[in-house]
């Protein structure tokens, strides 16, 4: 009787673990496979997997073309420099968190804490006549300083967290031995924190490249688009192009896909730290 | 003297970027977003008037903003819900002793999938999928489940509910990978000890897990509700809120109030009252956390 049930057990995990691999990994594989084949073999019937034109030519199609090739540059430069930033300056604010009482503390935290519920589009009407006037409109700039509103909270709260469990003696006895907060914050502190701050590193980086709202208003010309706008640009331009947009979406999915297979543990850690504790 | 002054400021000066940047670029916005909204067509118009509540008059008696507002409701709740299962049921099965780790590993790889893809691939990769001539009606006529083609995103009676399918799919990973997180963390004596009692599998889950798992659960259902209240790549970029309104939601609704229409007060004044709902859920979700610390 036991065994039976454990076997009945057995089947459904099983039919559950298919079922669920179809539902998470087809739409996947559907984009990769439609990638390798002409646009006419797309919507053909039946579909297939692989097609006898099995090609890169959409690839190719896209790298040639220096209009599509700079959405993924400025995207790099953006997500990198977006990246840099918010490390540097998130892990000097949560030094201050960590290490000292002072007035306003507690406000400033509870700020930078609400900042993760402060919708987007809810600034982005003031954030046009902003970086208009600041003359920051269609410049990288403009999402550089934007992004970086809705990164720093996360890093802020994730650093204060890594600096609090290590004893404050360190600091002391860099500056004992004549050095400064300064020298101890990032020649002692810094380079022991580094697991946590990849996964930090990993999840503003995501954040920056999967940004779509600041990117669609507040830039203008195809030259300043990242691939989220790029790709949904190619959309209105060739309506018919399906396989280039596949090849586009491949290429604008592969440095996450890339980060998370190779560093799995570290991105986990950075993604489920808001609500597991 | 000096010393004690400089001893001071230190805090402050490791904190001024980051007081520099939310100032002007949060704290100040916030403002400038709540002052447009109480003056009449704003930044269109040079001498703006003031006038009060009336744009939050003229919002709320609006038919299609309340419209957008039961959207959202739908799209987030069954969004939440659909969230919810998937993930704990994933989760569980990655959890169970019948796998070994290597099937774990891959299968967790395989379900965490969807978190990979920004907004725009999934758009474009489920209209493909979702297409009258796509891979999906294929299956479906194929299996006779339907006879005709569906036209998922551009039928007024079932493009609410893709979309919400295509949120669900992108958002169940992140409860997945929370919830086995939590899962793992939870430790055997407290099985053991209700196995002890008698208790089977479903009251071990409902007597065991779920309190176990509470504190997480409800950080997930908080945190998805404030994500899921604001999407608007997903929804701007599969049916940009149509056919005629039918995906409508409150974020696509601001949007169009102020980039299609150039009606900057009215935007504005959609955009205040979805902080407002949004600072609520956030200061609940603070104090939850704080509680929990």
């Amino acid at each position: 009787m036991i065994g039976q049930k454990k076997l009945w057990v057995k089947i459904l995990i099983v039919v559950i673990l298919i079922l669920g691999a179809i539902w998470a990994g087809f739409p996947v594989v559907w984009m990769i496979s439609n990638s390798f084949k002409t646009n006419a073999e797309i919507f053909e019937l039946p579909p297939r997997l692989i097609t006898e034109n099995f090609s890169f030519t959409a690839y190719a199609k896209i790298f040639q073309n220096p209009e599509q090739v700079r959405f993924f540059i400025n995207s790099y430069i953006i997500s990198g420099i977006v990246v840099i930033l918010t490390l540097f300056i998130g892990i000097m604010a949560a030094y201050a968190f960590s290490r000292f009482e002072f007035k306003g503390k507690s406000v400033i935290n509870t700020v930078i804490v609400a900042v993760q519920a402060v919708p987007p589009i809810t600034l982005l009407i003031p954030y046009l006549s902003l970086i208009v006037s600041l003359k920051l409109f269609n410049t990288f700039g403009a999402l550089v300083l934007t992004y970086l509103v809705f990164t720093l909270p996360y890093c802020i709260l994730m650093v204060t967290g890594y600096l609090n469990t290590m004893p404050k003696d360190l600091d002391e006895a860099v500056m004992i031995d004549g050095g400064s907060r300064w020298t101890a914050l990032w020649k002692i502190l810094i380079p022991s924190a580094i697991p946590g701050l990849i996964s930090v590193g990993m999840y503003t980086f995501m954040q920056a490249w999967n940004e779509y709202l600041f990117a669609l208003t507040l830039t203008k010309t195809n030259d300043m688009r990242t691939v989220p706008v790029g790709i949904n640009l190619l959309m209105g331009q060739h309506a018919y192009e399906w396989n280039q947009m596949m090849a586009m979406s491949v290429l604008g999915s592969l440095p996450i896909l890339v980060l998370f297979l190779f560093f799995q543990k570290y991105f986990i850690a950075g993604m489920t730290a808001g609500a597991v504790k | 003297m000096n010393s004690k002054l400089k001893k001071t400021l230190t805090p402050y000066g490791y904190l001024l970027p980051t007081l520099i940047l939310m100032t002007i670029l949060l704290v100040i916005p916030i403002i400038m977003v709540i002052r447009y909204s109480l003056y009449d067509n704003v930044i269109a118009n040079k001498n703006p008037a003031f006038v009060g509540l009336a744009n939050y008059v003229t919002v709320l008696s609006d038919h299609d903003f309340w419209n957008a507002i039961g959207h959202t409701l739908f799209f987030v709740i069954i969004s939440i819900i659909a969230h919810m299962l998937i993930g704990m049921t994933f989760a569980l099965i990655l959890n169970t002793r019948y796998l070994g780790a290597r099937t774990k590993g891959i299968f967790r790889a395989v379900y965490a999938l969807p978190w990979m893809f920004t907004a725009s691939v999934i758009a474009i990769t489920w209209r493909m999928v979702l297409d009258p001539n796509g891979v999906l009606n294929y299956i479906l006529m194929t299996l006779h489940i339907t006879s005709e083609k569906i036209t998922f995103l551009a039928s007024r009676d079932i493009a609410l509910q893709s979309v919400t399918l295509i949120n669900i799919w992108s958002g169940y990973p992140f409860y997945m990978i929370s919830i086995l997180a939590g899962l793992q963390g939870i430790s055997p004596d407290l099985y053991e000890a209700a196995a002890l009692d008698g208790a089977d599998a479903i009251h071990s889950f409902t007597g065991v897990t779920i309190p176990q798992l509470k504190p997480i659960l409800i950080s997930l259902i908080m945190l998805d509700f404030v994500w899921t209240l604001q999407q608007f790549a997903l929804i701007w970029m599969t049916t940009g809120g149509g056919p005629v309104n039918a995906t409508e939601t409150v974020s696509t609704w601001i949007y169009k109030q102020g980039f299609t229409k150039f009606q900057y007060s009215m935007a504005s004044t959609g955009a205040v009252i979805l902080l407002i709902v949004c600072t609520i859920i956030g200061i609940l979700y603070v104090r939850q956390q704080r509680a929990e610390a």
